[in-house]
């Protein structure tokens, strides 16, 4: 395989903590059982992060790649949202067998998420250094003082100016890239082993948006976490992540590393995405589009979901769901065309 | 270039911001769009780009006459659209019309999709006899790529992208020459995203149309406008061609906005420099003095406090530029990266 590339070994580990595979996501599966019929939102994912690197997932509305998060949280909606397989695994234990006592000890020290909309995120009616602090209170048995000056702390370390007059101010008072950079400083209080970032400058305008991904990309650089990245911006993904986990109607269809998916796309719906959007450092590109829309998860097509719309569809592709093939030591690619695909260029 | 079709001179529209429940009180202004000008031609494509907060969705309502302008002129063919009473403005509104962003909410779902296109035949008799219209409402689904038999469905049956189509088919129906365009694509898919731009690039070879293309994404802004502006508080800091503004760019904001929008290109991090803005955009309310961008830029000097830069052309720069210190940087958009990597062009 000419096209492998070996992926970058992640800085030296922080001391004290243990390097190498954190968190594991198995065969996965959920559906959701709705009115109109059980939606199969999740059909085996399978994906991993280690510590100190950025896995970005990229996806569309749909595509399942927040309800991945959400389930590994153990967020989920019950009713109607139900894990009908697979394996969450956490430093080698699976977290779908635990508890909810043993899974709420993770949660926040473990793994923490940063949401979308950090104003609905947030408690309106608590000051943002209560809502920090809570967590220092509750899981770490400090005191109302202590907490407090440890939660401005945090505000210091995000970036946020005039951190211990801040502390005492409500989250309306905050713009928006000040309330995401609240957020991380929440999600970051407890020293977390994987962060997930769920579509996290998505409501930011752009020159937000540079400073809230540089700081995840230097406070994840500092303790060395493995960092989740859910986002559809293709733009985003490049400049951040490690390895790229591309997904489709609730599956991975192709992961790579970053380089070698921009490259050389070895899955038709990756080409078809870089195809279409425009570029700011080209002019007069021609866009393509990928025909059709995403189906509906409460009838995903048969064998590929993507055939309906894939430029290269063959007859064996809506006879067999073509499994996530390994290309390489860091790629992989559920086409049945895969290997043609990656040695054409 | 050719004939300007719209002519918009020192549009200035203010909000007044009330206090008091039974005494209100005027307590000063949101002053969301100060003094904007500009001129477009037939056939082009406008783009307005700008951060949230700019003032360039008040522009398109200020602009359609949606919203009274507090002082400023806009000259449809000469004419003075805000002098118009109901009849006349009926009439030019014919000839301007507007795609809202998000397509959930700007189609009343308890329509069909032949009632929303058709509407606007009920209001323009004259455009379409009765008998025809359902004939005309069927080609125009046609042209914006939606199958005609389904002119009976409701919005909720058709998905985000389908939606902005039934829209831009609205907007079409009365064959009009100015289309607005508020944030189109914003709030669609990327796969989606594509499909409703090229439609629109069609439309407008198809029609003759001129659009003035308001977007937050400046990729997309760059992708479907022959001119840009760009917005900074209710001001447009710079002007040009596509080329001038992303190319050759002067005005500090312009250049900082550049330089931090993600290039989907891994190669481009070694070699990008963001321009890093200190500070959040500061309130439309009370605007900084002088030059509104002074507060979070690097070139600021005493001056800046003092005059406000006006919006021409300087010996350091091609295009209008309102920037006491406007001037050409290197790399803002680095296209060496590009370079490296350049996709294969694919024939699938």
């Amino acid at each position: 395989m000419s096209n492998v590339y070996v992926a970058d070994q992640p800085e030296t580990a922080r001391e004290g903590r243990p390097s190498g595979r954190l968190l594991e996501v198995e065969d996965l599966r959920v559906e959701f059982r709705t009115r109109d019929g059980v939606a199969k939102v999740i059909n085996g994912v399978t994906y991993h992060v280690d510590a100190g690197e950025t896995l970005a997932v990229l996806g569309e509305s749909g595509s399942g790649k927040s309800v991945t998060a959400q389930t590994i949280m153990g967020i989920l909606d019950t009713p109607p949202g139900f894990v009908t397989g697979g394996q969450i695994r956490f430093h080698d234990k699976d977290m779908l067998q635990m508890s909810s006592e043993e899974r709420r000890r993770i949660r926040g020290e473990g793994i923490a998420m940063v949401f979308q909309d950090a104003l609905s995120a947030l408690n309106p009616v608590f000051t943002v250094g209560f809502q920090i602090a809570e967590q220092f209170r509750v899981r770490r048995g400090m005191s109302r003082r202590d907490s407090k000056i440890r939660a401005a702390e945090m505000l210091d370390q995000v970036q946020i100016p005039n951190a211990k007059q801040r502390i005492n101010e409500y989250p309306h008072q905050f713009s928006g890239g000040m309330r995401q950079r609240v957020m991380i400083a929440m999600s970051l209080a407890l020293d977390p082993e994987v962060l997930i970032a769920d579509e996290p400058t998505t409501a930011l305008d752009v020159t937000v948006q540079a400073q809230i991904m540089d700081l995840l990309a230097d406070l994840q650089r500092e303790r060395q976490m493995g960092l989740i990245l859910i986002t559809h911006d293709l733009g985003v993904v490049a400049d951040v992540a490690d390895r790229i986990a591309v997904m489709y109607a609730g599956r991975i269809v192709e992961e790579a590393n970053v380089h070698e998916l921009y490259a050389n796309p070895a899955h038709p719906y990756t080409i078809g995405l870089l195809e279409s959007i425009p570029r700011i450092d080209e002019k007069g590109q021609q866009l393509r589009t990928i025909r059709g829309l995403p189906p509906s998860l409460l009838k995903i097509p048969s064998g590929c979901p993507f055939h309906p719309r894939c430029p290269m569809a063959q007859p064996i592709c809506p006879e067999k769901v073509p499994p996530l093939l390994q290309l390489g030591p860091t790629r992989a690619s559920a086409c049945h065309f895969a290997e043609e695909l990656v040695k054409r260029d | 270039m050719t004939e300007s079709i719209l002519e918009v001179r020192d549009l200035v529209k203010y909000y007044p911001v009330n206090r008091g429940v039974v005494f209100k009180k005027t307590v000063g202004h949101v002053q969301a769009v100060d003094g904007v000008s500009f001129d477009l031609h037939k056939g082009e494509t406008l783009g307005v780009v700008g951060e949230s907060g700019c003032g360039k969705s008040t522009l398109a309502k200020v602009l359609m006459h949606l919203e009274h302008p507090t002082s400023g002129s806009v000259h449809y063919k000469g004419q003075d659209i805000y002098k118009l009473r109901a009849g006349g403005l009926r009439k030019l509104r014919r000839n301007i019309q507007l795609v809202m962003q998000d397509p959930y909410t700007s189609l009343n779902p308890r329509m069909t999709v032949g009632d929303l296109i058709g509407e606007p035949f009920e209001i323009h008799p004259d455009v379409a006899p009765k008998d025809s219209r359902r004939r005309k409402v069927q080609e125009l689904l046609e042209v914006v790529g939606l199958n005609p038999e389904h002119i009976n469905r409701y919005p909720h049956q058709f998905s985000g992208g389908q939606r902005q189509r039934i829209g831009i088919a609205r907007a079409l129906a009365l064959r009009p020459e100015v289309i607005v365009c508020d944030e189109p694509v914003s709030a669609l898919d990327v796969s989606i995203q594509a499909q409703v731009m090229n439609l629109l690039e069609k439309l407008q070879d198809e029609f003759g149309l001129s659009y003035i293309f308001i977007a937050h994404d400046l990729s997309v802004v760059r992708h479907l406008s022959d001119r840009v502006a760009v917005m900074y508080l209710g001001k447009i800091v710079e002007i040009g061609t596509e080329d001038e503004i992303y190319e050759r760019p002067t005005h500090p904001y312009t250049q900082a906005l550049l330089s931090a929008v993600p290039v989907p290109d891994p190669n481009s991090r070694k070699n990008k420099a963001i321009i890093r803005l200190t500070g959040d955009v500061p309130s439309p309310t009370n605007p900084p003095s002088g030059c509104r961008f002074r507060t979070r830029c690097w070139k600021a000097q005493e001056i800046c406090s003092r005059e406000v830069p006006l919006l021409e052309v300087r010996s350091s720069s091609d295009h209008p530029s309102a920037c006491h210190f406007a001037e050409k940087r290197e790399i803002v958009v680095s296209h060496e990266a590009g370079d490296l990597t350049d996709l294969p062009t694919r024939t699938l």
